[in-house]
């Protein structure tokens, strides 16, 4: 199995960064993601992988050996693309075996392994029709074929299921983790959308205008946010941000509009007293109907309902929260309400830099207890 | 924007019914000429309708002209020219669109600017290279001081005379160019992916997407090559052996000079013959054309 890694590489589209020096492992047999908002560079750091784009500065890595010169064919990486980019005129079994008559693979061997990756991806009825006759799903799973038949060591899928309808991206996604349990080939799999990248990551590496914000599990990312970009942009919806000045010494963190929430001030034994961002997930803030000391007041400006519950966007000395209420909590938009926070979930994160306060990791019981 | 009235509708179909009469007119005069004896076609006024002397004048047109020779000749001449033409135009669109080079302005600018020249309006200098073609090169030689003295080729009374600087221009490459911009960068991306190289590329994978394309460019070019008239005039001497369709009609054409009456039922024959090959063409690759375009993928 193949690793990859990429070190401080850069690239530069006539003088501007679109790379910053990213370094990155890829672990053999992993399924990587790359996720983050369009523009970031995601698209170019597969390309460059894949020998579609030129390196500006660094180097890339597979197995261990430098392919910053190598051709793309002699890398050894398949990649699927966004709009597919199946060869129109051909059929089904000619784009999928194209890349074995290219390298001369004898017509016999070559339409068993076509039979055999047709069969895999429930293609066989459609072997001779062309592209222009088969559905979104179906053109996917040809594309998909296509990467499959050449054995690579690496497979890279830039947004492969962004054109698809809700349902059938569901389906290509079990298909493509499916896919990937069998195979256990490394792969690289570029995405916006973070559903996607929760449910078919080993790792979750999010980016953010070039450079690598986070690496980590997608647990890790979503409990353990590293950055308030992270924060906001993983979860739907992203975490809510809260400006307050942090008083360790009292326990106390004082919002903008005067209002005070006690803190477990252990977790964080290093904090200084000033200004932090307090990081709040919806699942982590209660509305109740008792005000105490352990809540704050917040206005309801608006309720949404998702189905199973609704979202209650909150306005909290000015910054905006949303917070998971059950259907059936009697609540109207332009009231006041009383919130409580799970105070072992909060996070806190410095202004000036975005980067979180790391703090220390609290033992259950104490969590439980330090709960509102 | 679609209009949906009836009497806009109707007044679009009769002016479209006038212009296709307005077209076919000449067309039918010549084929009643043709069609009439000597007598007939020299009353006034003509009888507009067919005769029965249709094949009789054929048969003079073709035997006066010596069409069974000339055809030939335009026949090797426009297959040559719309198959150089495609060749070249598939092969510098596709230098222009897929690769970086230096000097690709250059060469794109300096393919551009043939268009704005076409051959009657260089035919000068046009036939003194074709005269003597390595002269240009000599000259330059010359320039830095070299002086060599190359043998002379020459293009005149030949079919390479008659080809070459006829496919030396750049619609075609025009044409080809704005088709391959069409086609998706991820398509090449993915061949690159799967292996294929450039030129691979170019076989498997651009000239069969251009089929309509080549087939138009075809159609444009074989009639283009069949009509030239001016280029042959001037540059065939030997015309036993060398004229083209074109050049001979003038032969057959009513000469006055010498107070014969005009032969036209003979030269309106002659007129259907060197008619006849590029209509059909267009005829046969239109479908194909068409065709080409109804199955056309995505
Ligand atoms: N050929 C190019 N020339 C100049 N700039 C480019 C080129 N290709 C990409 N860029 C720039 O590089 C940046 C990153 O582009 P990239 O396609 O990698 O984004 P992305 O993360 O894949 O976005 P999306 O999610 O929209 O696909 C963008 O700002 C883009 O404008
Ligand atoms: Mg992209």
């Amino acid at each position: 199995m193949t690793g990859i890694e990429l070190r401080s590489l850069r690239k530069t589209y006539s003088g501007n960064d679109v790379l910053h020096g990213l370094d990155l492992t890829v672990t053999p047999g992993e399924f990587l993601v790359l996720l983050g908002p369009s523009g970031c560079g995601k698209s170019t750091l597969m390309r460059m992988i894949a020998g579609l784009e030129a390196v500006t500065t660094g180097d890339i890595l597979i197995d261990g050996r430098r392919v910053n010169d190598i051709e793309p064919r002699a890398r050894g990486c398949a990649m699927v693309f966004q709009n597919y980019a199946l060869y129109p005129h051909m059929s089904v079994s000619q784009n999928i075996g194209y890349a074995l008559k290219v390298a001369g693979v004898p017509k016999a061997e070559r339409q068993a392994r076509i039979s055999a990756v047709a069969g895999s991806l429930a293609l066989t009825d459609f072997l001779d029709r062309k592209p222009s006759q088969l559905s979104g799903g179906q053109r996917q799973r040809v594309a998909m074929g296509r990467a499959m038949i050449r054995s690579p060591r690496v497979f890279l899928y830039d947004e492969p299921l962004s054109n698809l309808d809700a349902k059938l991206r569901v389906a290509m996604r079990l298909e493509i983790r499916r896919l990937h349990q069998k195979l256990g080939t490394t792969t690289v799999f570029v995405t916006h959308d973070q559903v996607e990248a929760m449910t078919l990551a080993d790792r979750i590496v999010v980016m953010n205008a070039g450079r690598i914000e986070q690496v980590g599990t997608p647990s890790e990312v979503y409990q353990h946010p590293q950055s308030t970009f992270v924060a906001e942009f993983i979860g739907a919806p992203g975490m809510g941000l809260v400006d307050a000045i942090a008083d360790p010494k009292r326990g106390v963190l004082c919002l903008g509009d005067g209002q005070e929430v006690r803190f477990d001030a252990a977790r964080w034994p290093d904090l200084p007293h000033g200004a932090v961002r307090l990081g709040l997930r919806a699942e982590e803030i209660g509305i109740t109907a008792h005000p105490s000391a352990h809540t704050v007041m917040a206005r309801v400006e608006l309720i949404e309902n998702i189905g199973p519950h609704r979202h209650a966007h909150l306005s909290l000395s000015g910054c905006n929260l949303i917070a998971q209420v059950p259907n059936d909590f009697a609540l109207q938009s332009g009231a006041q309400v009383a919130i409580g926070f799970d105070m072992a979930a909060l996070q806190l994160f410095d202004p000036a830099t975005g980067r979180r306060h790391a703090g220390q990791n609290v033992p259950l019981a104490e969590r439980i207890a330090a709960t509102v | 924007m679609i209009e949906r009235t009836p009497v806009f509708d109707a007044i679009v179909q009769v002016l479209l019914v006038l212009s296709f009469v307005a077209l076919l007119l000449p067309f039918w005069v010549v084929l009643v000429a043709a069609s009439h004896d000597f007598h007939t076609v020299n009353q006034v006024p003509m009888p507009l309708l067919p005769g029965r002397h249709l094949f009789e004048n054929l048969a003079t047109a073709w035997e006066k002209g010596n069409f069974s020779r000339v055809m030939v000749n335009s026949l090797i001449v426009a297959i040559a020219v719309t198959a150089g033409k495609i060749a070249l135009a598939a092969i510098s669109a596709f230098a222009i669109v897929y690769f970086d080079f230096r000097l690709k302005k250059l060469a794109f600018w300096a393919i551009f600017i043939t268009l704005m020249l076409p051959l009657e309006v260089r035919i000068v200098p046009t036939y003194s290279v074709a005269a003597d073609v390595l002269a240009p090169f000599e000259a330059i030689l010359n320039l830095t001081g070299l002086s060599v003295d190359l043998p002379q080729w020459s293009l005149l009374n030949s079919y390479s005379g008659l080809v070459l600087p006829l496919v030396a221009t750049a619609t075609g490459t025009f044409l080809y160019r704005q088709f391959f911009m069409t086609v998706p960068d991820e398509l090449a991306e993915a061949a690159r992916m799967d292996g294929s190289g450039p030129l691979r590329f170019f076989w498997d994978i651009l000239l069969p997407l251009s089929r309509a394309n080549m087939i138009a460019l075809a159609t444009i070019m074989f009639v283009f090559a069949w009509n030239q008239y001016l280029w042959p005039l001037l540059i065939i001497t030997d015309q036993a052996n060398f004229a083209t369709a074109t050049m001979q009609l003038q032969k057959v054409v009513p000469n006055g000079v010498w107070g014969e009456p005009p032969v036209w039922n003979t030269a309106m024959a002659a007129n259907l013959i060197v008619l006849f090959p590029p209509v059909l063409v267009t005829l046969l690759l239109q479908r194909w054309f068409v065709r080409g375009l109804i199955s056309a993928e995505k």
